[in-house]
Parts: C-alpha cells; structure tokens; sequence
C-alpha cells in the first residue's frame, strides 16, 4: 500500500473534456480526479462509454481532433493539458506508453514485428538499425514470445493474438517508460490466454517499477492486477479507493450494481441474475446531479439536485453517494 | 491472350471488307482484284491464315502494311518512339500530381485544402482530354508561342527537342487521369488513417508526419496501385486520341489511319499490341501487390 | 410452392419489380436531395441540359444547318450570339442543337448496358457456378481492350456514324453494369431475407425480380448516371476523330474538330462546344455522387 505521500508521478485534476457534437460539445469526462504513484497499480472500471478510454487518451494526449480539454494532467509536475504535439510526441513512448484491446488492428500489417518494436527506440534515441534490432530480440524476449529469433521477421498476419499483444507489450515497453497504460488489453483474447497476459503484465510492472493504469470493464481483471481501483460512469469517477476494500465494502449503488451482475457458479436454478435497470445513458442524456440517480435503487431528489461530492469511507477510500450510509448498510444484492 | 488473338483477328479479318479491293481502287477488274487477294494470301482459308499469323508473330515477321508498303514490325517499332515515351510521362505526370494532390487533401481533410482538390478533381474528370488538348494548344502555342502546335521533330533533333513537342500532350493525358488518381489516394489515405495501427504508431511517439510517411502511404498504396493498374487501359485510348489532337506519328495514329485506309493487318496487329500490353501491365501489377503486401504472399505461391 | 404458369409468373414478377425500382423514394428524398450541395449543383447542369435538347427540338436561334459562307467567322453579335463557324452556321444553334446527338448517345447506350449488363449480372448471381464463371470472364476480357479503342475499331469497320458509335459504346457499357450488378446481386443473395425466401421454396425468378432487384436498383442508376457522362464524353471523342456523328448533324465533338483547324483565325470557336461537353459532364458526375450518397440506405436510416 502505498503510504508516503511524495508527488505523485501522475496527477489529474478535474479533467474535463468535451467533444465536437452535431448540435454543439458533448461532456465525455466530467471532472475527473486520479493520482499515480510512481510503481503503482491502478484500475479504472466501468461499462462501455463511462469515459474510461477517454481518460487514458486525454493522459495521452491522443484524443480525437475538435476535443476541448479543461483541467490538469501533471507528469512529475509538468502540466500536459495545452501541451504542443512536438513535446507530447517526445513523452509518449519514452515516459508514457499505452497499449490497445486490438493486437490485431493495432500492428501494421507490412511491417515486420521486429520494425514494429524497433520504431519505438528508433524514434526516440539515435540508435543504428542493427542494434535497435538486437534490442527488440531482447525485448521479444523479455515478453516471452516463442520463437523470438524467428519471429523478429514474421508479419502481424502469421502470429496468434496473444502473440501479437506481447509484441504490442514489446514495443510499448522499449524505452521503459514510467506509466503503462493498458486499455483492455485482454478483452479481445480468448480466456486462456488473457491470464497469462495479465500475468506478464504484472511481472513487467513489478520489475521494473513501472506504474500501470489498466482500463477494464472486468472485475475479476481488476482484483487480481490494480492495487488501487476507480468506478467510472457516465464521465465521473464515482468511488475510488483501494481494490480490496472497494470490492469489499461496496459504497456506492452502482459498484454494488456491478457485484450483484455477476454471474455465480453454483447458484440454485431459477436463480435470476441481478441485473441494474435501465441502459447507460448517451453522452448528450447524462442527467445533472448524480449520472447513476436514474437507475440507483437508493435515490432519493436531493440526488438529482447536485452532484455528490466525494463522501470518504475509509482511508484512501471514497464514493461520491450522499446515501452511502445507508448503502454500505444494506445487504448485498 | 490466346482468345483475345483469336477475337481480333476474326473482328478484324474475317468479317469486314475487301482489303485488295481497296487498295486496288474501285475500277480494278475483278482478275486484278483475285491476284492480288492471291498475293496477299487472302483466299486461303481464315484458319490457316490465323495460324500464319501467329506463327509469323512469334518470328517477329507481322507481315506487310497493305496501305503503306512496308513491313508491319518496322512500322510499329518506328511508331513506338513516340508512344512510348509519351506513355510514360504521362504516367510519371498523373502519378506525381495524383498523389502529391491526394495526400495533401487527406491531411487537410475537410479544411478549404481538402474541398479545393475535391472540387479541382470533378473539373479535371468532366473534361473531355482533347478539348484540354486543344485549349494547352491555344494558351501555349498560338498565344505564347512556347511550344508547337503538333507534330513531332523526330528524336534525331536531339531529346530536348522530341520532350519538348510531348510535354503538351503527355498533360492533356495526365489531366483526366491524375484527377480520377488524386481521388482514390485521398480517399484510401483517409481509410487508412482510420486504422488502429496509426494510434499505435501516434502512442509510440511518432509525429504525424512520421506516421504519415511510415505507415500511411505504404498501406494506401495496394488500392492505389489497383486503380493505376485499370487506368492503363485508359491512357492507351488517350493516345489514340491525343495523337490526333497533337499530330503526333505515334501508334494512336497509326490505328486511326490503318483504320481510315482499311489496312487490316496493321490494326490487327497493332491492336494486338495494345492488348497485350494491358495484360501485360495488369500482370505486374498483381507482383507488386504481393511485393508490398506480405500478406498476399501466401496466395501467389 | 404453386406454379401460376411457366410464363405467366415471370412476367407478374417483372412487373412487380418495375414497380418496386419505379416507387417514390422515401418521404423526405426530394428535401434532402435539394439540399445536398452535389446533388443540386448537378441537377441544375443536367436540368439545363435536358431543357437545351427539348429546347432545340422546337427552336433554335437560327437553323442550325443552314449555311452561309458571307457571314463566316463573324464574332458575337446581337444577330449571331456566339458568332458564326467557317460556313457561316450560328454557332450558338449549332451548340444547342449538339446537345440532341449527346442526350441521345447516352440514353440508349446506357440503355442497351442495363438491358443487357444488368440481365448478366443477375443470371450470374442467381446461377453462379460455371455461368457466373463465363459471364465474368467475358467481362473481365472485355475490359481488357481499352474501350474507345474497340468502339473505334466497331465504328470504323461498320462505317462510321451516330447509330454505330452508339451501339459500340452501348456495348461497352454492358460489361460494367454486369459486373456491379453481379457483385450487388451476391450481396443481396447472401442477406438473411433471401435466405428465408428460399426456404419458403420460391425459385430462383421470383427472389431475383422481388428481392435482388429492387434492392440494388439504387446503385445502379448510381451508375447509370456515371455512364452517361461517360457515354456522352465517347461520343464526343468519337465524332472529333470523325467517326462519330456525321455531318449534317450538329456534334460538339465535331465542332471542336473544325475549331481545330481554325484555331489560329478563331481561337474562340474551340472554347464553347468544350465547355458545353464538360458541363455536361460535371454536371452527371455531381448529380451521380449525390445520388449515392443520398441512396445510401444507412444514411437514410440515420435521419
């Protein structure tokens, strides 16, 4: 557990982003807070369009053309928010790296892989081709592909999923950047495979002290991987706090919500399974106040009235619910 | 090719009319006219004469123009110095401007660069390319006198000299064509932006222009080169035309001519040419394809 | 399952499918379609060119054929509004006149590759096998000769003139909709509801007129409409190497054959028979890629 509170190497601050939309800009994140320690490990949970892709692009700085940014994103204290793409260029792949949920798409197709983990370092240093080869073999290595010798001249084509995200992992990794982020980088493997690479994942981060944002829609993802977890939607970080105890404790309704969804091995049948009502909503329909009050069981009108401010639970820990009382009390779904 | 011999031939020997009537004028009796069909072989029946024609070819005897008198090699090889390099730049001209003009419009996407080449394009494609031959003609010749109206000085003038008279009439050709061209790299640029691996590329640190020259062009190049494949075809019709625009002594002409002096076999074999080329031209370009997409390899084995 | 007759059914289907392709498109086309920006700009080219034909069946400013060598190469005038040619024929008349050969090469060769291409495309697609297999092979060997090279070698042989130079761009035009409208027809055969068609047991006629058809009867006339530019820019191709219309018969593409000759006295005659080609043309173009955007059925969906 983290406990020295030196400066974080990433802190975000009330981000805030809105894109271009046909009748005018849309909030997509809405005032987001999150601090990474150097060497930790944080998870940002939610379903899809909570914001969570959004939050590692805008960290990034790769979000799309005609985004508006508002709010703060420190590397180490340097601000990247209004950052110039020529400085952000020379950060990412060298202090931020970022992978992708497709292996597929994300590899060019007419490159070699050993081109591909190579670009990273050809980029950013002045290195000679032979020995940015030399390294990316290391790198294939460090990563565990099979074959790596062999496969430094293979296309994306001829490799599996799996081996073609440990290529992406490669190549994220080549020049030991500072924070990995990794946005669902499991989800579009087949289930054997996800484990081991979440495992590598979390053997690379620990040894070398990197820190990892991992993006996943999945709880069982979370628990084994991020010592420190967020639940996102509608754009807002909702609670936040350490894995443990967030799963633990389940403060806020729609964390709850997420528990009583999953699916248990060994229930009776006619077992139904919790499901939490309604859909999420667009990005044009998020309600003011609270953006879970029209599907939370708890709600009450002073919910809707403003958005909850972050209510602490626990140290460390925190949920933005003005009933949170009275949810952490009930039982569980 | 086999069967696109066999089709020209029958088009073009079997069913139209007399050649030795025609060479012999309307008055010639009919013993003339049988002699001379004697001669020239052509009261033997059309498989033999088919099969002649091919076996000639393959020894690279066309046999003999009946209008113009001379072998029928010799004539397109003296006509091929002309086509030929005008073929080839106007290939060079529609590939530079198409893709220099393409690209620019896709990094300017929506912006007043990219609908400036959009709008440029749907001029260039409804322009008739004899009509822009005529108007360079006009602006460049008789009104600032800069080159010739037509015609072609022979390469013995010295190269300067020969370029020169085909710098007008390779851009009438390249014209139509670069703007259909700058139109299809646009558009695959574009698709090809949309790519994932381009956010990969952007998230290793690459600057737009590296990704740009790295990844985007090489993946936009396969349906790029598709459509300069299929264009071919399209600027060997141009030359028929432009030929005669220009007056130019190339091979466009000289179909145009044996056509007009019914001289059957020159257009046989000429024609024949001309299909072969496309053919030829498509075949290389399906190597290429293998060539830059690693991914084909597989299947051209 | 019922057989309503071997001639009768087919027919019944034909009809039903005309009027299908033939029905009012969907409510809100027409509001749409004026205000896309390429649509209209195009619309208005092609309006004013079907108005000029129409026009030129009743009246021109002056006959059109009428020569008058005292008055050659005059320049514009109040009499003569775009001056006169080397014979003293009104240019002005001569363009609107023009326009009658270039509507009528464009309609009936496009016409001749739907009735012909079309009728391919959809017996390869519903038979598919070795048909399918010849069907484009043919279209693949034509496409191999360069088209205006065959249609000048069609037009020499047979003589030249408007009628044959028709027939041989029709011709050319046969291959290009067999082949969109095979490839259209596949994708229609492998939808879901053709599927279901066929377990219902209807044959091969009725999902082709029913179903195929009206489904890929926007692209086509996508097409059509691209064709006819091209057709129109053939025939004017055709008539300045003047194999094409013949003379009396007023062509832009023969006006810019004269203009040629003359270019030194009369630069100016070579300007307007260009232009009105061009326009045309553009103008097809423009109202064709507005049609496919406008025909595109998840653009329509998305309203």
């Amino acid at each position: 557990m983290p406990t020295a509170p030196t400066s974080p190497l990433l802190q975000v601050e009330g981000l805030r982003v809105a894109l271009p939309g046909p009748q005018g800009p849309l909030p997509a994140l809405r005032g987001i807070d999150l601090a990474i320690e150097r060497g930790a490990t944080v998870g940002l949970i939610g379903e899809s369009g909570c914001g969570k892709s959004m939050t590692a692009l805008a960290i990034m700085g790769l979000l799309p053309e005609g985004a508006h940014v508002e709010g703060s994103i420190r590397l180490e204290g340097r601000e990247l928010v209004g950052l110039d793409d020529q400085a952000y260029g020379e950060l990412r792949g060298q202090r931020l790296a970022m992978i992708f949920q497709e292996p597929m798409t994300a590899l060019n197709p007419l490159h070699t892989i050993g081109d591909q983990v190579a670009e990273t370092l050809r980029v950013h240093r002045a290195i000679s081709r032979r020995d940015a080869r030399a390294e990316a073999l290391g790198l294939l290595e460090r990563v565990q592909l099979p074959q790596a010798r062999q496969r430094l001249d293979a296309y994306p084509h001829q490799l599996s999923g799996g081996q073609r995200q440990r290529v992406m992992i490669a190549a994220a990794l080549a020049c030991g950047p500072d924070l990995l982020v990794a946005d669902e980088p499991t989800t579009a493997l087949d289930v054997t495979v996800q484990r081991e690479i979440l495992d590598l994942i979390a053997q690379l981060v620990a040894s070398s002290r990197m820190a990892l944002l991992l993006i996943s829609h999945d709880l069982g993802v979370m628990a084994r991987c991020v010592e420190h977890v967020l639940v996102m939607y509608g754009g807002s970080v909702v609670e936040s706090g350490p894995t443990g105890e967030v799963f633990e404790r389940l403060s806020h309704p729609y964390t709850r919500g997420l528990f009583g969804a999953r699916p248990h091995l060994g229930a009776g049948r006619g077992h139904r399974l919790a499901t939490i009502p309604g859909r999420v909503p667009e990005l044009a329909d998020v309600p003011s106040g609270c953006p879970f009050a029209d599907r939370c069981a708890f709600v009450v009108d002073a919910c809707r009235a403003a958005f909850p401010p972050a209510i602490p639970v626990g140290p460390g820990h925190a949920a933005r619910c003005i009933r949170v009382d009275t949810v952490v009390r009930s039982p569980l779904p | 090719m086999l069967a696109a011999s066999a089709v020209i031939f029958t088009v073009l020997d079997v069913l139209p009319g007399n050649a030795a009537e025609l060479k012999l004028g309307v008055d010639a009796t009919p013993e003339a006219i049988a002699a001379l069909r004697h001669q020239l072989g052509l009261d033997r029946p059309a498989i033999e004469r088919y099969g002649a024609w091919l076996a000639g070819a393959a020894h690279g005897d066309l046999g003999r123009s009946v209008a113009y008198d001379v072998p029928v090699g010799a004539l397109i090889l003296e006509r091929l110095q002309v086509t030929l390099p005008l073929a080839v730049m106007a290939m060079a001209l529609t590939t530079v401007i198409a893709l220099a003009l393409g690209i620019y419009a896709a990094s300017r996407h929506n912006q007043p660069g990219d609908l400036g080449v959009m709008a440029l394009s749907q001029l260039g494609i409804a322009l008739p390319n004899f009509w822009f031959g005529i108007l360079l003609i006009l602006l460049f010749s008789v009104k600032l006198h800069w080159f010739s109206a037509g015609g072609f000085p022979g390469w013995d003038e010295g190269v300067w000299a020969g370029l020169k008279a085909l710098v007008l009439p390779a851009a009438a050709l390249a014209a139509v064509q670069a703007a259909i061209l700058a139109r299809i790299t646009r558009s695959a640029v574009l698709d090809v932006l949309r790519e994932d691996f381009v956010r990969t590329a952007r998230a290793k640190g690459l600057s737009p222009r590296q990704t740009l020259w790295r990844h985007v062009l090489r993946n936009a190049f396969v349906p790029v080169l598709t459509v300069m494949g299929l264009q071919f075809a399209n600027l060997i019709a141009g030359t028929v035309v432009i030929e005669n625009v220009f007056s130019l002594p190339g091979l466009g002409r000289l179909v145009f001519q044996a056509i007009a002096n019914r001289d059957l076999l020159v257009v046989r074999n000429v024609v024949m040419l001309l299909a072969a080329s496309v053919i030829v031209i498509n075949f290389i370009v399906d190597v290429l394809y293998a060539v830059i997409d690693p991914r084909l390899k597989l299947h051209a084995t | 399952m019922s057989d309503t007759g071997t001639v009768g059914e087919p027919l019944a289907l034909a009809g039903a499918a005309l009027a299908a392709v033939a029905r009012p498109p969907a409510r809100g086309f027409w509001r749409r379609a004026v205000r896309h920006p390429s649509f209209a700009f195009g619309g208005v080219l092609v309006a004013l060119l079907l108005a000029t034909a129409l026009l030129s069946l009743l009246w021109t400013p002056w006959p059109p054929t009428e020569i008058d060598v005292p008055s050659k190469l005059k320049p514009p005038s109040a009499q003569h509004w775009l001056g006169t040619d080397s014979l003293g024929r009104d240019i002005a008349s001569l363009l609107i006149a023009g326009s009658q050969a270039s509507i009528a090469v464009g309609v009936i060769a496009v016409g001749i590759g739907i009735v012909f291409g079309v009728s391919l495309g959809l017996l390869a697609a519903a038979r598919r096998g070795w048909v399918e297999e010849l069907v484009m092979r043919f279209a693949d060997f034509t496409f191999a000769f360069p088209a205006l090279l065959s249609a000048i070698m069609l037009a020499a042989l047979a003589g030249p003139g408007l009628v044959t130079s028709t027939i041989a761009i029709g011709i050319f035009n046969v291959p290009v909709f067999a082949r969109i409208a095979r490839a259209a027809a596949n994708a229609v055969w492998s939808r879901d509801f053709v599927l279901a068609s066929r377990a219902c047991g209807r044959n091969a006629w009725h999902i082709t007129f029913a179903h195929v058809l009206p489904n890929i009867a926007s692209g086509l006339v996508v097409q059509a409409t691209i064709q006819f530019a091209t057709a129109i820019l053939a025939e004017a191709a055709l008539s300045y190497l003047g194999l094409g219309t013949q003379p009396p018969q007023p062509s832009w593409g023969r006006m810019l054959n004269e203009a040629q000759t003359l270019m030194y006295q009369a630069p100016q005659l070579a300007i307007w028979p260009g232009l009105a080609i061009a326009l045309s043309v553009l103008g097809l173009n423009l109202m064709g890629d507005g049609l496919r955007d406008l025909l595109d059925p998840r653009l329509a969906r998305r309203r």
